[in-house]
């Protein structure tokens, strides 16, 4: 086991390195010039000289990356942002807690409904609870969330002034964001759990199940849900995903200083190293979580366990197997 | 034996109807498929006749009538600017209806395509494809869409590309598995046996198995197309203002949302209504296409 | 009779679903099974053999599945009138069911061990510990290593999976198995080592059998008695011996004429042409009677009912079996 996620951290390493390229790449053929943005359209075409010179901007492409990728493995340093000269690195500590923890209020809201209405829905097949969650998944998948956050912002923040309409200043302003994020997704997380627990109601084994005389608790927790788990925890991993990128927009309309912001600003204001690293710790926290469910999955499901023990094992097991039979 | 006879026309008649018009009798009795497809209908003419339809341009400023309640003249209200909000969620339809069409186009083209060649020659050529997908899909969706964007600066081509360059992975991952798995049956053996070029098998005798996830893919992908460029004009990106792109509207109009809340809930309620129609419409298809993934 | 273990009568099941119809899968079945005995059900597949064994232990599929008439009774007990946890009890530890498909039979996330000691803990009053051990006895007794306990349906194969089914139904010694199929699966050598351990373990635990098969040849070597089933019905019922020797119903005879004979020199086989007629339509009259080369006017208006052709309970739905004994 420990083995396979070393290689899995392994195989990540590629995986940012292309998507570091990808990212330099874009923002270097990006039309603008940040020299010009920084210092105004007025300065004096010396000193914009001086300040590209300053941060390296007059050398080749891939000196420019190599040095960038260099710099990250090395030092751990993202580059200086071009706007306040300040480290990049230490604006994305900054700001990575804020945006982490609505992601995860996010997903916890999202995993809260989502499944529980789910299983509800696919126990109870075509009842009226069943029509009201399908109803749900429905306009939840089809709403957008930035105009269903402003909808709560409407309704709950300026009509009944429960919640704060915007900024961050403790658990009150984390509620609306994470229920207009969490809600959207609950909606197709819920979708898929519902089918991949109806898909095992009738599978075959849960009536071997009901045959042994085993209590109805039992078989849906134990026999249907375990088995049920796989798309389920699947769908939990994208929607992390989903989570941190829609974080963005929350954070945005709710004015909450997080990742997803600064990245907005690096964008308008063409500060390209703010961008650069933002996007790459977003993908490094979506990669590991990604890891955590594929860990996940060998725990739930026996099957794929068998997959990261190796091979020889498994070679050795049919052998034996076949010399019984 | 009559009933025999009976029995015999019947099953002549089961193969007689062709699979196209069993998916359609199908689809034809799924009520939301039908609602969905009508509202889409109606939302698809009255975008394109909106120059006709529209009783001002969407961009006729009057101050002198600005911020007023939805009423006679104005059926959904005036914006900050005095432009009628209806004529402008017309206008704006197109811009959405476009961005999603051809992004959807977008990835689709690509997406179907790298996965065919990627399941179809499998080896090495698989593995580069899937290497750089997974590099694509390590960056959550929206978050690529929004750096591609930033990268190609504003504009409607730029939001279709953003959004449909995000989703290719998504089309290469459906074409892909069920290829990988249909290449190995006997009949595609028998195709390569008697010679057949590598893009007759692929495009006669591969595609056609995928055809129907493909089908449900772009019908959903449109709908999450129209999503994601409204939210990509909601960040400032994309589609510009003064072009009256619904997510741009929602943007534009938030600031107001405390004392003239109407101009937020229109433009929304637009994308929603366009947005469930086209995913009640994919769910239909899905079911009619595969009746074993209904539940 | 005091020895009837259990006595099936007049039992109807239908599946009812918005796109077909209403399927009459089960019409009208009556079958007494006694002490110790081997009743064989065979029938093609879809004659509703496994909806019979299902609703035997009342778990046919919920919702669309309904029982619409008759009584299943158990030591003259009617099933159908206790309550679910009453049920629960009987399921497993009474009456336990060997299912057809042994690859999907299991759950693929559980040992093996655990879900056959799972069936033992839930009906006798042990220790998980305790069950555990029993499951290991059993595992051994169908011929797989206890140290296999703790492997995964999934590292089995599709032989040593049905010995695990065979060991989980029989954990918990009960008075009747049902078991569907239990060869249908399985290759040819396998099948008879499987019949072979299940004649052996019923004769140990001194249980009866309902065998359901398609499978002429299993029938001959395990059952005492045999009902042929066709399109949900009862179509001729009695010993082993009346069956192979005495064959009256001509879709019986079709089934044996299905079969090829080492013994005989006649160069074709004689299949029954046509096929089984849609259970959400069946023809009015002998349902049998469009596939029938004997089929009067009479057959294809109205249904002759089980009727006996000889004193030791060999029945028949057949008018022509009946008139030729010159009965009716």
């Amino acid at each position: 086991m420990w083995r396979y996620i070393a290689k899995r951290l392994l195989s990540m390493i590629p995986v940012l390195i292309g998507v570091s390229f990808i990212i330099f790449t874009l923002l270097y053929f990006t039309p603008g010039d940040p020299a010009s943005m920084v210092l105004g359209e007025q300065a004096s075409e010396e000193a914009k000289n001086e300040w590209r010179e300053e941060y390296g901007l007059n050398d080749s492409f891939w000196t420019q990356y190599f040095r960038y990728i260099k710099d990250i493995v090395t030092k751990g340093d993202f580059g200086d942002s071009y706007r306040n000269g300040r480290s990049v690195t230490s604006s994305l500590i900054d700001r990575f807690p804020t945006t982490f923890l609505l992601a995860v209020c996010t997903c916890v809201v999202a995993m809260l409904v989502g499944v529980v209405l789910g299983i509800v829905a696919a126990n109870h097949q075509n009842s009226w609870i069943d029509a009201i969650a399908r109803v749900f998944g429905m306009i939840g998948i089809s709403m957008p969330m930035f105009w269903f956050a402003l909808l709560l912002i409407m309704f709950f923040a300026v009509k009944l002034q429960w919640f704060p309409v915007s900024g961050f200043y403790g658990p009150r302003y984390v509620v609306l964001p994470a229920i207009a994020l969490g809600l959207t997704h609950a909606a197709s997380l819920m979708r898929i759990t519902r089918s991949s627990v109806l898909d095992c109601i009738r599978q075959d084994y849960v009536r071997t199940a009901r045959a042994k005389g085993q209590t109805e608790g039992v078989i849906t927790r134990h026999h249907i849900l375990r088995n049920a788990l796989i798309p389920i925890v699947t769908a939990a991993g994208t929607s992390f995903g989903i989570a941190l990128g829609g974080a963005m927009i929350m954070e945005q309309i709710f004015a909450i200083p997080g990742l997803g912001r600064l990245m907005v600003d690096g964008i308008n204001q063409r500060d390209y190293p703010i961008v650069r690293g933002a996007v790459m710790l977003l993908a490094l926290s979506f990669s590991l979580v990604n890891l955590a469910v594929d860990m996940l999955y060998a725990y739930i499901d026996p099957r794929i366990k068998a997959q990261y023990q190796g091979a020889s094992r498994k070679k050795q097991k049919t052998e034996a197997e076949e010399v019984q039979a | 034996m009559k009933t025999a006879e009976q029995q015999d026309t019947a099953i002549h008649e089961i193969k007689k109807r062709s699979m196209t018009g069993e998916v359609l009798s199908r689809l034809v009795r799924n009520k939301g498929a039908v609602i969905g497809f009508i509202i889409i209908l109606i939302v698809v003419v009255a975008c394109v006749l909106a120059p006709v339809i529209a009783p001002y341009h969407y961009d006729d400023q009057d101050i002198s009538r600005k911020f007023l309640e939805p009423c006679a003249d104005f059926i959904m209200g005036t914006d900050n600017l005095g432009r009628d909000i209806f004529s402008r969620l017309l206008y704006g339809g197109r811009i959405s209806l476009q961005v999603g069409f051809i992004a959807t186009g977008i990835s689709a083209l690509f997406g179907i395509t790298l996965g065919a060649i990627s399941g179809y020659y499998g080896g090495k050529i698989d593995n580069v494809i899937m290497r750089v997908l997974d590099i694509f899909m390590a960056i959550p969706n929206l978050l690529l869409a929004i750096a591609i964007s930033a990268s190609l600066g504003t504009g409607i081509a730029s939001a279709m590309i953003a959004v449909g360059v995000s989703s290719i992975p998504q089309f290469a991952r459906i074409v892909r598995g069920p290829i990988l798995s249909v290449k190995g049956q006997e009949y595609i053996e028998a195709a390569t046996a008697i010679d057949a070029s590598d893009m007759r098998i692929i495009f006669r005798h591969l595609l056609p198995n995928v055809l129907s996830p493909i089908i449900v893919q772009i019908t959903l992908g449109v709908a999450n197309s129209i999503i994601a460029a409204a939210s990509l004009s909601f960040l400032g990106l994309g589609v510009q203002p003064p072009q009256p792109e619904w997510g741009a509207m929602l943007s534009a109009s938030r600031v107001y949302i405390v004392d003239h809340s109407y101009m937020v809930t229109f433009p929304g309620l637009a994308i929603a209504l366009l947005v469930i129609s086209l995913n009640l419409f994919g769910d239909g298809l899905r079911d009619a296409m595969d009746p074993r993934l209904k539940d | 009779m005091s020895d009837t273990i259990l006595s099936i009568k007049d039992l109807s099941i239908q599946y009812v679903s918005r796109e077909i119809g209403t399927c009459r899968a089960v019409n009208n079945v009556s079958l007494d099974i006694q002490k110790g005995e081997n009743l064989g059900l065979v029938g093609e597949t879809g004659a509703g053999k496994t909806t019979i064994a299902l609703g035997i232990l009342r778990l046919t599929p919920k919702p669309q599945g309904r029982v619409t008439s008759g009584t299943v009774e158990f030591w003259g007990e009617d099933l159908y009138k206790k309550s679910e946890a009453e049920m629960r009890k009987i399921r497993g530890e009474k009456i336990s069911m060997i299912f057809q498909d042994p690859m999907t039979a299991l759950n693929p996330i559980d040992p093996v061990g655990d879900q056959i000691s799972e069936m033992i803990w839930l009906h006798e009053k042990i220790t998980k510990k305790e069950a555990a051990a029993k499951a290991a006895n059993m595992l051994e007794m169908v011929g797989i290593p206890a140290a296999r306990y703790k492997e995964y349906p999934h590292q089995f194969s599709g032989g040593m999976k049905q010995r695990v089914v065979i060991a989980m139904a029989l954990a918990c010694s009960p008075e009747l198995l049902i078991a569907d199929e239990p060869t249908t699966a399985l290759d040819v050598t396998i099948q008879a080592q499987v019949l072979d351990m299940m004649n052996g373990l019923k004769k140990e635990l001194g249980t009866s059998l309902l065998l359901i098969t398609h499978d002429l040849g299993v029938v001959a070597e395990m059952c005492d008695k045999v009902a042929i089933i066709y399109a949900g019905e009862i179509v001729e019922v009695g010993t082993t011996r009346h069956i192979f020797k005495d064959t009256r119903h001509p879709y019986t005879k079709g089934l044996f004429g299905s079969l090829p004979d080492m013994n005989s020199h006649s160069k074709r086989l004689k299949p029954i042409h046509g096929l089984m007629p849609d259970p959400a339509n069946l023809p009015q009259g002998c349902k049998f009677a469009p596939r029938c080369e004997f089929c009067t006017e009479r057959c294809t208006k109205q249904e002759q009912e089980l009727t006996a052709v000889s004193p030791d309970g060999h029945l028949v739905r057949c008018w022509r079996a009946v008139e030729e004994e010159g009965g009716v």
